[in-house]
C-alpha cells in the first residue's frame, strides 16, 4: 500500500466521519443535560430529507441546509415536550421518533416527486461542493506535507470543517463556561441546578435544541455532501453509530472526534477491500467490511471498552421533590 | 463562648430577620401548614423541632421559594416579600442546606460552590473568586474543604460543608438547615455546631430543622414545635427541657428514656469466634472479632458509622461471606458455601431487621402484605397447594400483625413507600419478630424514624429480650445505645475496642474507644486527640 492510498483511506474516512460527528455531538449535548435521545436517527433522516428536497426545490443549498435544521428542530422540540415537559420516557419517544422519520420521509418524497421515495439528483449549486483551501499549489512541492495537504486537509466541502471546528468548540462551552457547567450539572444533578435557583425546564431545551441543529447538519451532510440527493433510509443507522461512538468517547468532545473518526475508518475500509486484502494478506469477505462498523456498535454498547459512566440523572425526568 | 449573645439583650426595636404571618399550605385534602406565624430575630439560632410530617420541611420550602404558600405573608428584615422561586429567596439572603445535598458529585468544591451564581458567561473569573472567597472562610469558620477536591470524594461531613459555603458564597444571611445531622458522626456534629454558631456571633441568622431533643437544647438560642400543621409553641430553649419539647411535639407525655427492668440473661445463644472479612476491594472490614450475646439480653455495638458493623450484620445475616466460627446455641453455623444465606439463617433462629430498610428489609413497590412474608414465604401457612400461594392467609396473617405492631395506616394493600418511616420500620420489625426467632440481629432500629414510633419500636425490643431471646442492635446513636443495651461492645476499624456496661461508663469513655483510643487512663488528654482523629479524615486545606 502506498502513501497516496492511505492518503486516499484517510480522506474518506473524514468524509464519513463527518455525519458521525455532528449526531455524536449532538448527542453528547442532549445526554449532557440528562437527556437521554436515541432519536438521533430519525432526525438526522428528517433533515437529510428535507435539505435535499428543499435544496432541490429552491435550488440553494443554503436554503435547503436551513430546512434540514429546521425539520430536526422541531423533531427535538418533540422529544423535549415528550421527555421534559411531560416527563414521558425518552427511549420510547426517541423510538416514535426514529419511525415517524423513516416513514414520512419516503411518504412525502413520493407525493412531492413521485419517483419512488427519493428526490432528484442534486446539481452542483444545490450541493456543498468541495472546497480547495488555499495554498495547495504553494505547497505541493514540500515533501509528505503537500501530498497531506492536498488530498486530506483540502478538498473537503464546507461542512466537514465546519464539524472539525465543533469539537473545540463545544469542549470550550462544556468545560469553560458558565452555559457548559450548568448543563454539566443539569445532567449529573438537576436538583443542584433548581436549588440554584436555575431553571431546569429551560436549560434541557437548550439543549434539546443545539441537539437538533447538529443532526440537522449531520443530515444535510448525508444528503447535499456526501451524497446528491435523498434515498430511503440513507442515514442508515448512523445515529445509533454516533451513539455508540459517544459512549466510547465516554461524553466528552475530544474522544468523540477520535471515536467518530474510529468509525469513519472501518466504514472507510469497506470501500477499499483491496487494500485490505493487500495488507492482511487474508481474503476478508466484503459483507464482513460492511459490516465491521456495526459489529463495533454492538462489542461498545455491551460495555467491552472500559468504565464509561453516564451523565447520572440520564433519562430520568426531573420532578422537584418536597 | 457565644452563649453570651441572646436575643434577650437586643433592643425590641430590630426588626427579626424572618417573621411569618399566617402562612397555610395544603396538599389536596392534607393541610401541611395551617395559620403558621413565627418571628426570628437577626443573630440567632432558632430550632424548628417537630415529628416527621409535622410540615418543618413545608414551612422550609415555601420559605426557599420551592412551594407557593396558598395564604399569609412573609418578611424579612420588616420588609414584606414575595418569594415565588428559589432565585428570589436567594436575592433575599435566604441560604438552604437540605437534608439531602443538592450537589454534583463528580464537579470539585468551587464548580459547585460557583454554580448559578457565575459572575459572567466565562467560568475562569468567577472560580477564581470563590477560590479567594474559600480561603478567607475556611479561616474565619473552620470551614476548610480543598476546593478542587471531588464532592464524591468527600466524607458526608465535608459534603455539607460544600453546602453551607455555598449559602455563604451567596451572600446568605438566613441560613436554614434540614435535619442537619442525619448523616453526620458525633464529632462531625459537634464540628458543625461550632460552625453554627460562629456564623451566629457574626450576625447570620441560623434556622435549624430537626427532630433531635438534644441538638435543640445544646446549640439553639429560641426553638418553635410543630405538630400536624401548626406551630404549637415557641419558647426559648434555657426555659424549657427536653421533655416539655417532646410533650409538645407528641401530644402526649413520652419517655424519653427506655423502660425496662435489669436484664436476667440465659445460656450464651450467640458466640462468634475470631470472625475475618475481606471485602471485594480485598480490604480487611472484620479484623477478627469476638463477641458473645446471650438469650435475655441485648448486645449493643456502638460505633461511628463504617468502621465494620454493617459487615458484620451482613455475615451474621447471611448475605456476606467470611472466616471464623458462629455458633447458635452451639450449633456451628456456615460462613461460606451454600448453607450461608438469609434462608438457613433464619431456619437457624436469626432473625434480621436490616440498617437500611429501604434497599434490604423491605420492596419499596411492593404491597405491606407481600413484604410482610418475604423470607417466610415458603411458611407452610402460607402455601395453598404445592404451586400457589394463600394470599387471603397471607394478608390476614399480615392484618393482625398490622394491629399488634401499630403499623398506621392497617391497609395490607398499601405499598411499602407509602407508610412513614417508622411504619416501615414497624413492618419489618413485625415480620421478624413475630416468626418468634432465637437472635434478632437489628440494624439502626430507628433511623429516620419519628419519636412515637421510637417509644414503641424500642418497647418491642425490650420485649423480645424479656422472653428470653438474644439481641444484637447495631445503631450509630449513641443514645439510643446507652439506653437500650445491657452490655455496650464499642467497634472501631474492624475491631472491637472493649465492652461496657452502660451503668458503667459515659458517652465520653465510649466516644474515644469510637475513636480508636482504649487508653482509659489518661481520659483528659486522650478525649482532644480522640475527637480529632474522627474530625480529620484526610481532607482540609
Amino acid at each position: 500500500m502506498d502513501f497516496l492510498t492511505l492518503l486516499q483511506i484517510l480522506d474518506t474516512t473524514v468524509r464519513l466521519a463527518t455525519p458521525l460527528l455532528f449526531a455524536c455531538l449532538a448527542g453528547l449535548y442532549s445526554e449532557r443535560a440528562g437527556i437521554f435521545d436515541i432519536g438521533l436517527e430519525g432526525k438526522m433522516l428528517a433533515a437529510a430529507f428535507f435539505s435535499a428536497a428543499i435544496a432541490s426545490v429552491s435550488g440553494s443549498v443554503w436554503i435547503g441546509l436551513l430546512a434540514g435544521i429546521g425539520a430536526s428542530l422541531a423533531l427535538s422540540i418533540v422529544h423535549g415536550l415528550a421527555s421534559i415537559t411531560f416527563r414521558g420516557n425518552q427511549l420510547i419517544s426517541g423510538v416514535a421518533i426514529n419511525f415517524l422519520a423513516s416513514g414520512l420521509t419516503v411518504l412525502i418524497a413520493q407525493d412531492w416527486f413521485q419517483q419512488g421515495g427519493r428526490t432528484p439528483s442534486l446539481g452542483s449549486e444545490a450541493r456543498f461542493n468541495e472546497i480547495e483551501l488555499p495554498f495547495v499549489d504553494a505547497f505541493a512541492n514540500i515533501p509528505w506535507f503537500g501530498l497531506i495537504y492536498s488530498e486530506l486537509i483540502s478538498g473537503h466541502s464546507i461542512l466537514v470543517y465546519v464539524a472539525l471546528l465543533a469539537v473545540p468548540l463545544t469542549w470550550y462551552i462544556l468545560f469553560r463556561t458558565r452555559f457548559g457547567l450548568r448543563l454539566r450539572a443539569v445532567g449529573e444533578n438537576p436538583a443542584a441546578v433548581d436549588t440554584a435557583g436555575i431553571s431546569v425546564i429551560w436549560l434541557r431545551y437548550l439543549a434539546v435544541a443545539i441537539c437538533g441543529i447538529l443532526c440537522g447538519l449531520a443530515g444535510a451532510y448525508l444528503a447535499t455532501s456526501l451524497q446528491a440527493g435523498f434515498v430511503r433510509e440513507m442515514s442508515s443507522g448512523r445515529g445509533f453509530i454516533a451513539l455508540a461512538a459517544l459512549i466510547f468517547a465516554k461524553w466528552r468532545p475530544w474522544y468523540a472526534l477520535f471515536s467518530c473518526l474510529l468509525f469513519g475508518f472501518f466504514q472507510a475500509l469497506s470501500f477499499r477491500p483491496d487494500v485490505v486484502k493487500a495488507v492482511t494478506q487474508v481474503e476478508i469477505p466484503g459483507q464482513l467490511l460492511d459490516a465491521l462498523p456495526y459489529i463495533l456498535t454492538v462489542v461498545i454498547l455491551a460495555g467491552f471498552v472500559g468504565k464509561a459512566i453516564p451523565p447520572r440523572a440520564g433519562g430520568e425526568p426531573y420532578v422537584k421533590e418536597r | 463562648m457565644s452563649d453570651g449573645n441572646e436575643q434577650g439583650g437586643r433592643p425590641d426595636t430590630v426588626a427579626p430577620a424572618i417573621e411569618l404571618r399566617g402562612i397555610s399550605k395544603a396538599f389536596g385534602p392534607v393541610q401541611a401548614n395551617k395559620d403558621i406565624a413565627i418571628r426570628v430575630m437577626p443573630g440567632t439560632i432558632h430550632g424548628i423541632i417537630g415529628e416527621n410530617g409535622a410540615g418543618k420541611s413545608t414551612l422550609m420550602s415555601i420559605l426557599y421559594g420551592f412551594y407557593k404558600a396558598d395564604r399569609g405573608e412573609i418578611f424579612i428584615s420588616g420588609k414584606k416579600t414575595e418569594i415565588p422561586d428559589s432565585q428570589a429567596a436567594i436575592a433575599a439572603g435566604i441560604g438552604m442546606v437540605f437534608q439531602h445535598f443538592k450537589l454534583v458529585e463528580n464537579f470539585s468544591v468551587l464548580e459547585n460552590v460557583v454554580l448559578g451564581a457565575e459572575d459572567g458567561a466565562r467560568l475562569k473569573p468567577s472560580l477564581a473568586k470563590a477560590r479567594l472567597l474559600l480561603t478567607d472562610l475556611a479561616k474565619e469558620y473552620e470551614l476548610n474543604v480543598k476546593p478542587d477536591a471531588l464532592i464524591e470524594d468527600l466524607s458526608v461531613g465535608y459534603q455539607q460543608r460544600v453546602e453551607i459555603l455555598k449559602a455563604l458564597y451567596r451572600k446568605a444571611d438566613i441560613l436554614i438547615l434540614d435535619e442537619p445531622t442525619g448523616v453526620l458522626t458525633p464529632s462531625e456534629a459537634d464540628h458543625l455546631f461550632r460552625i453554627l454558631k460562629g456564623l451566629r456571633d457574626e450576625g447570620k441568622t441560623i434556622i435549624l430543622i430537626t427532630h433531635k431533643l438534644r441538638e435543640i437544647m445544646d446549640v439553639t438560642d429560641t426553638v418553635s414545635v410543630m405538630r400536624r400543621g401548626e406551630m404549637t409553641a415557641t419558647v426559648k430553649t434555657a426555659e424549657t427541657s427536653p421533655e416539655e419539647l417532646a410533650e409538645l411535639m407528641v401530644g402526649r407525655k413520652v419517655l424519653l428514656r427506655v423502660d425496662k427492668k435489669p436484664a436476667t440473661p440465659y445460656a450464651s445463644v450467640l458466640e462468634v469466634e475470631n470472625l475475618r472479612v475481606v471485602d471485594e476491594n480485598g480490604v480487611e472490614r472484620l479484623k477478627g472479632i469476638d463477641l458473645q450475646v446471650r438469650g435475655g439480653e441485648i448486645l449493643g455495638i456502638a460505633g461511628v458509622a463504617g468502621n465494620g458493623q454493617s459487615e458484620l450484620l451482613h455475615v451474621l445475616g447471611g448475605y456476606m461471606n467470611g472466616t471464623g466460627n458462629i455458633r447458635v446455641n452451639g450449633n456451628e453455623i456456615d460462613l461460606t458455601g451454600k448453607h450461608s444465606d438469609g434462608q438457613s439463617r433464619r431456619e437457624r433462629g436469626i432473625a434480621h431487621v436490616p440498617e437500611d430498610r429501604h434497599r434490604e428489609g423491605l420492596i419499596l413497590d411492593f404491597f405491606a402484605w407481600e413484604n410482610m412474608i418475604f423470607g417466610y414465604h415458603q411458611a407452610p401457612e402460607y402455601q395453598k397447594s404445592r404451586w400457589f400461594m394463600d394470599n387471603n392467609a397471607i394478608k390476614q396473617a399480615t392484618a393482625e400483625k398490622m394491629e399488634r405492631f401499630d403499623v398506621r395506616p392497617p391497609i395490607t394493600g398499601l405499598t411499602a413507600k407509602n407508610f412513614s418511616g417508622g411504619n416501615q420500620q414497624k413492618i419489618v420489625l413485625a415480620r421478624e419478630i413475630e416468626r418468634d426467632p432465637e437472635l434478632l440481629l437489628v440494624g439502626q432500629p430507628t433511623r429516620g424514624v419519628d419519636i412515637g414510633a421510637i417509644e414503641f419500636i424500642h418497647q418491642q425490643i425490650v420485649a423480645l429480650r424479656d422472653k428470653g431471646k438474644a439481641i444484637l442492635l447495631v445503631s450509630v446513636e449513641l443514645d439510643e445505645i446507652m439506653s437500650l443495651a445491657d452490655r455496650i461492645a464499642v467497634m472501631f476499624d474492624g475491631q472491637i475496642m472493649g465492652e461496657r456496661l452502660p451503668s458503667e461508663t459515659d458517652e465520653r469513655e465510649l466516644g474515644m474507644l469510637m475513636a480508636g483510643i482504649t487508653d482509659t487512663g489518661r481520659a483528659d488528654t486522650a478525649s482532644s486527640t480522640g475527637a480529632q482523629r474522627v474530625d480529620n479524615p484526610g481532607i482540609g486545606v
